[in-house]
């Protein structure tokens, strides 16, 4: 067997790793790759741009920005705020868990595009995460504001991730249920989607712990700045 | 009937106006960039490969010589936007949540009532193009109401799109070299190699394999659908259902949740880890993936639990 293509692999890898343009990266890879193959080069050219064509689709989603951009330019991440600040007793821990289980309990439901960075994330969920935070904790340092934000992109990726596959009628599962098929084990979509609940709750679980006990480190690092 | 084939001339038209007000604002690396991805929506199937590849390679190339910059259209201050934010108080979530709605209960109601024998939309493309559509009503309704500058929403757009920069299109390329890595043959060597490590007579060993493949694998490939086919085969199938005689439901099931942990920990997942990084504007591109690594770690555990208890031992 040729064994060439992997170098593609570590190229991507190395690529990534040296901090190059990852977009110069993934296509260097992908003609280093199709040539190692034994294609040769303009048939490579082909295949990438024969791919890059059918999976538009995925481009598709950033004609939102026009939307949020326009309701940003009329303080929508203001507004987030301030119902934040509106709700008493209200804390990042809280608001991130509480997100963790509707992202979760939606997805599973079939409804994985209610959720999404640049339609909820940044225009919603973290500009609330922030308040919360700086409600109970005071002014963030700059580096707690950055982890912040990160997790709660972290924590709409998780809730996704984790229960999108309870729904049945999912591509994972129909992939999953086709890759058996194909080998001779047929399997229905609900037989499969059970199996991803004890990940869901162990997944809700892990995540929100996670999420409290940031939430307890910007109190102490905010308390122990005060001492000083 | 309403295909995709809409939706790309739609977005394809933005990135023409995107690429119009760089050019506009003397942004030339920024102006070419987004007309290149414009015909690649208006023309890109009505040419040939060839020139779809060479697309890619120039847009690729502005790229890697760092053409694209931040913009910064006019805009309204943070002062004028905490006054906005209280006079208009929470109806201004109503057009940021038409787009969702839209798309989820137009998904429901075109599918559970007879509105899908009308065959209004392209099979299996319903949800995106409601997507599309909701774009356009939050568009209209958000004008209609806030009476913007008529380029606003352009020039808003501008800027967050330009805030994102070429991580816009690492999605769709990293799709594209999932194809070219599916023709050279590397899921089987992958998995022609992981199949040899494997001592014999270790259910355990081999479970701990089979999930270990499935992340590392989707590490790599940057989704988990690549790895599922590639472990599926060289370990899942022939190793643990028949050789072991366990539950394939499970392990097909938590095996691909195993490479979603995978998925969690790689910028190869760039719309779900990199992306957000540049919507976010943190410092550290790789800040995402950091806060989720104390997830993904434990929890792959979880599902090597899961899965070594749910396929073997209650099974057996």
């Amino acid at each position: 067997m040729n064994h060439w293509p992997l170098l593609g692999i570590a190229l991507v890898v190395f690529g990534f790793a040296l901090r190059f343009n990852p977009l110069f990266v993934v296509a260097f890879s992908a003609l280093v790759t199709g040539v190692l193959a034994g294609l040769d080069l303009v048939s490579v050219i082909e295949a990438l741009g024969k791919a890059f064509n059918d999976n538009r689709y995925i481009s598709v989603t950033w004609i939102i920005l026009p939307v949020i951009g326009l309701l940003e330019r009329y303080g929508l991440q203001q507004r987030a705020r301030a119902l934040i600040e509106g709700v008493r007793g209200a804390t990042m821990g809280k608001l991130l868990v509480l997100y963790l289980a509707f992202r979760q309990l939606t997805a599973a439901l079939g409804m994985k595009d209610i959720g999404g960075h640049p339609q909820a994330v940044r225009p919603l969920v973290a500009p609330m995460a922030q308040a919360a935070a700086e409600k109970s904790h005071g002014e963030l340092a700059e580096d707690e504001r950055q982890k912040v934000l990160a997790m709660a992109a972290a924590t709409d990726n998780v809730g996704l991730f984790f229960g999108e596959d309870i729904f049945f009628a999912i591509a994972s599962i129909l992939l999953i249920q086709a890759v058996f098929e194909s080998a001779g084990y047929p399997l229905t979509p609900l037989q499969l989607s059970v199996w991803a609940i004890p990940t869901a709750i162990c997944a809700f679980l892990i995540h929100g712990s996670r999420i409290l006990a940031l939430d307890r480190r910007l109190g102490k690092a905010a308390a122990g700045g005060g001492v000083r | 009937m309403i295909t995709y084939e809409w939706l790309y001339v739609l977005a394809g038209a933005f990135f023409a106006i995107w690429s119009a007000l760089s050019l506009r604002d003397r942004r030339w690396g920024n102006g070419a960039f987004w007309a290149l991805l414009a015909a690649s929506f208006l023309l890109g199937s009505h040419v040939s490969d060839i020139v779809n590849g060479l697309l890619v390679l120039a847009m690729v190339a502005i790229a890697g010589a760092g053409g694209l910059k931040r913009s910064d259209p006019p805009t309204t201050s943070a002062g004028q936007r905490l006054d906005f934010s209280a006079l208009l108080g929470n109806r201004l979530f109503v057009p940021a949540l038409i787009v969702p709605i839209t798309a989820v209960a137009g998904t429901l109601l075109y599918n559970y009532t007879p509105l899908n024998e009308t065959a209004l939309f392209e099979e299996r493309r319903e949800t995106l193009i409601l997507f599309g559509i909701g774009v356009l009503f939050a568009l209209a309704a958000a004008m209609v109401w806030l009476k913007p500058p008529i380029l606003a929403p352009a020039e808003e757009g501008r800027r967050l799109l330009d805030s994102i920069g070429w991580a816009a299109i690492l999605p769709q390329m990293l799709a594209a070299l999932g194809a070219v890595f599916a023709l050279a043959g590397v899921g089987d060597i992958i998995g022609t190699v992981a199949g040899g490590i494997i001592p014999q007579g270790s259910v355990f060993v081999t479970v701990v394999v089979f999930a270990l493949g499935m992340a590392l694998f989707t590490m790599i490939m940057g989704n988990a659908f690549a790895a599922f086919p590639v472990m599926a085969a060289a370990i899942g199938i022939p190793l643990l259902v028949e050789q072991y005689g366990g539950n394939p439901a499970v392990i097909g099931a938590v095996g691909m949740l195993a490479g979603f942990c995978g998925t969690l920990m790689t910028p190869m997942a760039a719309n779900f880890n990199i992306v957000p990084a540049a919507l976010l504007e943190l410092k550290d591109q790789n800040g995402v993936i950091r806060q989720q690594i104390g997830t993904a770690v434990p929890l792959w555990v979880c599902n090597v639990a899961i899965l070594y208890v749910g396929a073997f031992l209650l099974w057996n």
